[in-house]
This record gives structure tokens, sequence and C-alpha cells, in this order.
């Protein structure tokens, strides 16, 4: 019997050949905190009494949830991570360097075949580099910064296998809603997801870290891809850790497997307030909307903007609708400028946003009024989620949310796309 | 850790994720009984103010889904609540209620009513549902969870470890 992808890391972790159910001490290759979850890991740490952490340079600390800090409570907890990663000689993003999960990928902090952990559920994102990283909570990073280790359970794995190519107006969030409504929000519990097939080998590395985002969405504890060409010479120009790519078997025991046909999957919607309610976007085509907002670590990278900015150039928003634009990174944000779509989309009537994810989970900026509507490039669309209990959000992709905020309802973009 | 907890339950259904626990505007910041008094807000409105101290969550499946935030099992435990039962748990909202040593549980809650008085003896491994006669019994929780929800949560595990233990 061969061995999954995720049992292969974990044991590379561990030093020892372990498999799914297996309870292990892995080692650490990085660890994230930013201004939601670290201030409390922090707090945690210094009750152990211990001066240090265990090796500095493998931790991150980014301030992207509430950026520019909007009140002075927030202003001095971010003092407190300044502080805490001077006096620890850890790396720091600062406000308005942009989201943790694009800068890690960005700044090439993790390789493939690595095992990372951040205090974010959406940690999962860098398994589109073939790095088995999850998100753990603010105490067990605590231990992580004392120990450099974390207990797991090696998870079993759902194979998912996307074949065909994707039509025109189809992108990589459309095929992960699209599986997310199929098994549910809990359908991979406990597992690891194995993003895999054609589909996902025909997919730039922006693509991949959109599936590999949402793999939490539906319990995932990560969600894998294999390291190819693509994902070598983005490492390449970085000059990270050293990969040490590892892939499934195909004799591996998998917990299950599916397999989507990506070539029948038109643009997708996730309707309020469920992640899994997942509708083909002609079902809800005129639903008003009134803010859209394409950004955050799921969907506000170059070429998220570039295909939004294909629809919207030489066009004008609709007068009943917002549209905030937030580029996950300095980077981003900086070649986007350089492209020009920067300039067409907020010439289109976009505000510009700077690089970070305060909208998202609703702490800072672009929370919506009671009763409005929301669409968004987001991966949660929880009630409150965006800061207002009485607003209703959907999510679905950048062409979907760009080509909505045209009409200021509903719209599938591919009317929009056609050349 | 006591060997009996006694409360009333407070049922929840399916997908109880960390944002209806406590909304992220709310978890910028170290104080927790600030934290406390907004706990399921936007699902219960009110809620924090009904809580007695010992009372018991009852949930459904995959309570606390989505964010990794600590603050939801803290905001729970400030609140006052002394155990959460559910059908199954989200992975990470499970470990940080046991890092918070919050008495986290997996059992079927699909008989438990709002204000049902809840008996959970770890002895026997049971919820008792002493005034309709239910007996219930409880999942074992892995030997990992169980020691440091023993300790009283992981700080007072790894302060009196160092380490994670996983052979007994």
């Amino acid at each position: 019997m061969g061995k999954t992808a995720a049992e292969k890391i974990v044991s590379a972790h561990v030093h020892e050949e372990v498999k799914a159910g297996d309870f292990v001490i892995a080692d650490v290759d990085l660890a994230m905190i930013h201004d939601t979850t670290g201030p409390i890991a922090i707090k945690a740490f210094e009750e152990y009494g211990r001066k240090r952490v265990w090796d500095p340079s493998k931790m991150v600390i980014v301030l992207d949830h509430a950026t520019p800090s909007p009140n002075e409570r927030i202003s001095n907890l971010h003092a407190l991570l300044r502080s805490f990663a001077s006096s620890q000689g850890i790396p720091l993003f600062d406000a308005g360097e942009g989201v943790c999960h694009q800068l890690v990928v960005e700044q090439g902090l993790v390789a493939p075949g690595g095992l990372a952990v951040g205090a974010d559920s959406h940690t999962c994102t860098y398994g589109a580099l073939n790095v088995f990283a999850f998100g753990i909570g603010s105490t067990d990073m605590s231990g992580v910064m004392l120990t450099g280790k974390l207990w797991l359970r090696v998870p079993g794995t759902m194979k998912v296998e996307f074949r065909g190519a994707m039509p025109e107006g189809t992108c990589a969030k459309d095929l992960m809603l699209h599986l997310i409504g199929k098994i549910g929000s809990d359908g991979a519990d406990y597992l690891a997801l194995s993003l895999c097939g054609e589909t996902v080998r025909e997919m730039s590395l922006s693509e991949r870290m959109t599936l590999s985002n949402m793999a939490i969405e539906c319990g995932a504890k990560a969600g894998l891809m294999e390291a190819d060409e693509k994902t070598f010479a983005h490492l390449k120009a970085l000059g990270g850790p050293v990969p040490k790519p590892l892939w499934d078997d195909d004799d591996a025991d998998f917990a299950s497997q599916v397999a989507i046909d990506a070539s029948a999957i038109p643009p997708q919607v996730s309707r309020p307030h469920s992640v899994d309610s997942v509708v083909p976007v002609t079902e809800v085509t005129g639903t008003e909307i009134h803010q859209a907002y394409i950004g955050t670590c799921t969907n506000g990278r170059l070429e998220d903007l570039r295909i939004a900015a294909r629809v919207l150039a030489g066009r004008r928003i609709s007068g009943n609708c917002r549209l905030l634009v937030c580029p996950p990174s300095r980077k981003v944000l900086t070649e986007a400028l350089a492209e020009g779509i920067i300039a067409q989309l907020v010439e289109a009537g976009a505000t510009l946003l700077p690089p970070g994810c305060g909208p998202c989970p609703g702490t800072h900026l672009g929370v919506p009024g009671d009763g409005e509507r929301v669409i968004s490039t987001a991966n949660r669309n929880f009630k409150g989620r965006m800061g207002n209990n009485k607003a209703e959000i959907y999510l679905a992709s950048p062409a979907t949310c760009a080509a909505s905020a045209l009409e200021g309802k509903i719209t599938d973009p591919r009317k929009y796309l056609r050349s | 850790m006591e060997s009996v907890l006694k409360g009333r339950a407070h049922t929840f259904g399916d997908d109880i994720n960390t944002d209806y626990i406590i909304a992220g505007k709310y978890t910028k910041t170290l104080d927790f009984a600030a934290l406390a008094e907004h706990v399921f807000e936007d699902i219960a409105p009110g809620f924090a103010k009904k809580v007695l101290p010992g009372d018991i969550v009852a949930a459904g499946r995959n309570f606390g889904c989505g964010s990794s935030r600590e603050q939801a099992p803290i905001a729970i435990k400030h609140a006052g609540i002394g155990a959460i039962l559910a059908k199954s748990y989200a992975r990470i909202f499970f470990r940080n209620a046991i890092n918070q040593g919050i008495p986290a549980f997996l059992c079927d809650t699909g008989e438990i009513e709002e204000g049902d008085s809840l008996l959970v003896d770890l002895g026997k491994n049971v919820v008792e549902l002493p005034d309709r006669g239910k007996i219930i019994p409880l999942t074992p929780l892995s030997p990992v969870m169980l020691d440091i929800l023993r300790e009283g949560g992981l700080v007072a595990y790894l302060k009196k470890n160092g380490t994670y233990l996983l052979s007994r």
C-alpha cells in the first residue's frame, strides 16, 4: 500500500513513517501570526516564562486584519506585535504590506514538502505549493513558539480530481464553490484534500491558491497540490527553503475520491448565509446588489484584478452599487498599477482600499448597511461576517463580482467576457 | 476538572461557525470579559445575559467551523459556560476549546432540549438527563486531549511537561 502526500509530508516532519489516524508530534517549518490571533498567542507564550521563541527565523508576524489601524485599541495591539517582533528578532510585515497568506507565498517563506502552521484558518492556501499547511488557534501557536512542534492526528485524504478545461467565464473560484456545494461545509472534516487532475495542472499558481485557500470551507485540514514546473519557477526567483516535493502514490489509501468535470461548470454563486449553499449564477441573476468587493486572500491577485478589469474597462458601475477593490499585497498593487489595471478599475467607479483583510471578516472598512446585499470574492458569507448581521453576502468569482457591480444586480459575467 | 459537571442546556443547531460565536468586529481585544458580552450575539441576541455559571452548550454537527479565532472558545468560557457537547466539532475549534480548558465532548445531542438539566459524568462517560430519565454515552476524547484538559488547558500542560507527551 502506498502513501498519501499528507502522510509523507507529516512522516518527514516526525522522522518516522506514520499513517492516517496516527497521533504524532511534528516539527514546524513556519509559524505565522497576525493582528487578530497574535496578541493572544503572545500573551499565552509569556506565561511559560521563556525569553525566546524556539526559532525566530521560522516565524512571521503580519499586520493585516485591521490596517491602517482604525482606533487606539487596535493601534495598541499593533504596537504589542511590533515590540514582540523586534525583541524576538521575528520578521514583521507592517500595515499596508498585504494579506498574510499572499505575503507568505509571495516572499517564498514556504516550499514544497514543508509543514507550516498559521493562526488563521486560511493557512491551507500554501497547499497550492505542496506545503502541508493548516490553521491553528492562538494557544496551540504559543506551544509552537515554545517547542517548534505541534501534536496532530495524521489526516486521511480525499482525492479530488478536476478534469477538462474550464469554460470561458468560469474561474478557479467557481470550481471550488462547486466542490464545497457538492460535499458540504463539513464534507472533508478531519481530511486533507488532494486537489489534482489536468484542470489543476493547467492552472496558474494564483488560481491554484484560490482552490487551496477554500479547503477549510468544507472542513479540510489541508488543500494539497502536486509541485510542478510552475511551482519551481515561482520559488526559483525567491531563494526560500529547499523544496522537497512529495505526492500521493497511485496506490495510496484514500479515504474517498471525487471527480469533477470542470468543462461542465458555469459560473457559481454561494448564497447567504452558508458557503455550501451554491448555485449556478443563472439561478440568482437579477438579485439586487449594493456593494461588490474584489480582494482577499482568496481572489485579489493580479489575474483576478485583470479579469475584473476586462469586464469593467471602459464601462461604469451602477449608480446603486459601490465597488471596493483591495489588492492583497503591495506587490500586486504595484504590478496592477504598472499594467494600468488600477486606473481602469478606478475610472469604472471602484474605490481602492489599502492592501489588507479588514472588510472580509468585518474588522475594518466596507461594512454593509442593514438590509444591504454584498457580492464578494471572499471565502465566507456567514451572517454578520462583514460586520453587520442584517446584511447578506453572496460569494462569487472576480468576473462575476465585476459584472454584478456594472449592473447593480447579480450578473452572469459571460456576456461581458465575449470578445 | 470536576468529574461531574451540572448545568442547564442551551441548544444550537448544525454548522455554528466561529463568526456566530463571536463576530470579527469584537475580536480585537485582550479584554476577555468584554468578548463574553457578545457571545452568540448574531444568532442568539441576549445570550450572555441568560447564562448561569456552569450552563452547558449542546450543539449539532460541525460546531465551531470557520475561523481559527480562539476568541470563540474564550468568549464561551468567560460567559460562564461550563461544558460544550456537540455531535461533531470543526477541528480547529475543538483543539482551541480543549486548549482553553473547556470540557468539550462528543455525543448525540439530538435528544437534548433547551433548558434541560444535564449531568455530565466523566467517570461513567455519559450525559444524564435526570428529569427525563435519559442517558447519552460520550465518545472518549483522544488521550492527548484528555491530558491537556485534565491540566486545565495547554498553557498549564506545557508549563508542567515542557513539551507534548503522546505515550502514556
